[in-house]
């Protein structure tokens, strides 16, 4: 009983805060070094890693697919299988997990200890909402980063697929046949799909790492909490979605 | 004396009224713990109120009803005749708090602290607001620390800065929670100096949460003591300095006795 008035006060809290730095969307242009800063923070502290994870992630399903058509002999097609796997799922769900780690724990680590050390309590008496300061400029870049970094994923993991697929003995396909099937069975929509939904990952991720981070009470210790709450919650949120935005975008 | 009156002073400020706080009722509990009880006092616009009492008797927990940090159990404050428990009222009374733990941003260099109030609510342009902040740090005698960040400041520097900050927002209500209490003697003078003064030169409304018997005696115009939530004395501080009720005069002139130290007697 007590975790399910936790989790519906965390998500009204969570839907008030929303509103909230949306009321401030027209103090954007004014908090453009803001914005730009998170996207910067956002881009740079996740861009290597999503390169790199969706490089292998690429790889590895060009190798089971390739071992697993091995039977059928219809290896002709992994093209088709990184392709769609990674634009619709892999990609985007990826790229919105490496957010939450590297990106989701930074922001509630840091609001976090601006509330535990009274800063937040500080701009409200200075009649600077946190909503308006801490929140929007981040919902924003996350508006605009993720979808981008989940592009880089899906270009990068393909490569990665074309790559396996040329050096597999079991393989064996020239990454321009590669390439011709990923293109004929990937379409732009597919593309734009999942790119929508790393957007809605990312800022799900982003609006909740941020009110756990504002609604942290208590001592430094809290701090930690903080963190891994938001993390975990980010987490299964991103699967939930998923699975959701996956029925309403087939 | 860095006296206001020495130097051109940038403060642009506007003829604002002065305006009241009323604290009527105030009840708060935190769970089971009950910190205020039944508190009820006014402030007049453009006094000086000084709040003293122990430790842990509910000081800064008042003060933050008053900003609207807290919401009373029950019982309320008025700021300007305006429920501090709004929102609103915020934006139309500028209130400046100087917290206890000053309050930092502690990513911001000292110099973007000063500079984001007056930023945000554009009050000035860049030109502007250089003058504002570097007028607050004078002041202060922290012209040296603009550039510096709040880790690398020291107990007392930080809460010189946590009062310039507060100086650059021209407050109507002015809230300090124990402003001297990490200062050298020297400096806990001045910051009494610069309290009263703002209170001549702007007639600022004043509430001082402290334990410095100095501050309160010399600039307080009333001085409340709340001790365990209760308010026991209420009145002008020249009748502190001959208290009829002992507690008060024990609270204030606590003797030293080595025969019979007051943590044994919890013992028996
Ligand atoms: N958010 C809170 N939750 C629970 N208890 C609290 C909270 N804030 C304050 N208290 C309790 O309220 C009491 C009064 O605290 P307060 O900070 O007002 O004391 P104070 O008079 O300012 O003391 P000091 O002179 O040491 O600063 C303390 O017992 C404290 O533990
Ligand atoms: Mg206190």
């Amino acid at each position: 009983m007590k975790q399910i008035t936790a989790i519906l006060e965390g998500f009204g809290s969570t839907l008030l805060l929303l509103l909230r730095a949306l009321s401030f969307s027209g103090t954007l242009v004014r908090q453009r070094a803001r914005f730009f800063e998170q996207c910067y923070l956002i881009g740079y502290t996740t861009l290597p890693i999503v390169a790199i994870l969706s490089f292998f992630i690429g790889s590895v399903l060009a190798l089971q697919a390739g071992y697993s058509m091995q039977n059928f002999g219809t290896q002709q097609f992994i093209g088709s299988l990184v392709g769609l796997s990674m634009a619709r799922e892999l990609g985007p769900v990826m790229v919105a997990i490496l957010v939450a780690g590297r990106v989701g724990s930074a922001i509630a680590a840091e609001l976090a200890s601006m509330k535990v050390y009274q800063e937040v309590d500080a701009l409200e008496t200075m009649n600077i909402p946190p909503a308006r300061m801490l929140v929007l400029p981040r919902l924003a870049a996350a508006l605009v980063m993720v979808p981008v970094l989940a592009l880089i994923g899906d270009l990068v993991g393909w490569f990665g697929g074309a790559l396996v697929s040329k050096y597999t003995s079991i393989i064996s396909i020239e990454p321009e046949a590669y390439f011709a099937v990923l293109r004929r069975y990937t379409h732009f929509k597919d593309v734009v799909n999942g790119l929508l939904k790393a957007e809605v990952f990312g800022f799900v991720v982003v609006l909740v790492c941020c009110n756990i981070g504002l609604n942290t009470r208590g001592g430094p210790r809290e701090i930690g909490a903080s963190v891994t709450r938001a993390v975990v919650t980010s987490l299964i949120l991103i699967l939930v979605v998923d699975y959701f935005l996956t029925q309403v975008l087939m | 004396m860095p006296s206001a009156s020495h130097t051109r002073n940038p403060f642009t400020h506007v003829e604002t009224p002065a305006v009241g706080v009323a604290v009527e009722h105030l009840t708060k509990n935190f769970g089971s713990l009950k910190v205020l009880k039944d508190v009820s006092f006014t402030v007049e616009p453009g006094e000086i109120f000084v709040l003293m009492g122990p430790s842990g008797s509910g000081k800064s927990v008042l003060l933050k009803h008053v900003v609207g940090l807290e919401y009373p159990t029950s019982g309320r404050v008025m700021v300007d005749g305006h429920d501090a428990a709004s929102e609103l009222t915020r934006e139309r009374v500028r209130m400046a708090l100087v917290f206890q733990s000053g309050a930092l941003f502690n990513s911001l260099s000292v110099y973007d602290n000063l500079a984001l109030y007056p930023r945000e609510h554009r009050v000035a342009d860049e030109a502007g607001i250089r003058e504002k902040v570097m007028h607050a740090l004078r002041i202060l005698s922290l012209e040296g620390a603009a550039r510096k960040f709040p880790a690398d400041l020291s107990g007392g520097m930080k809460k010189r800065v946590a009062i310039a900050r507060a100086l650059v927002m021209e407050p109507q209500l002015m809230l300090y929670d124990e402003p001297t209490s990490e200062l050298d003697p020297v400096m806990s003078a001045t910051i009494s100096e610069i309290i009263a003064s703002l209170r001549e030169e702007y007639h600022v409304t004043t509430i001082v949460v402290s334990h410095d018997r100095d501050l309160a005696l010399n600039i307080a115009d009333r001085v409340g003591i709340l001790m365990d939530g209760k308010l026991i004395f209420l009145g002008p501080p020249s009748e502190l300095r001959e208290p009829k009720d002992p507690v008060v005069a024990d609270f204030l002139a606590p003797k030293i006795d080595l025969q019979h130290p007051r943590f044994k007697k919890l013992e028996t």
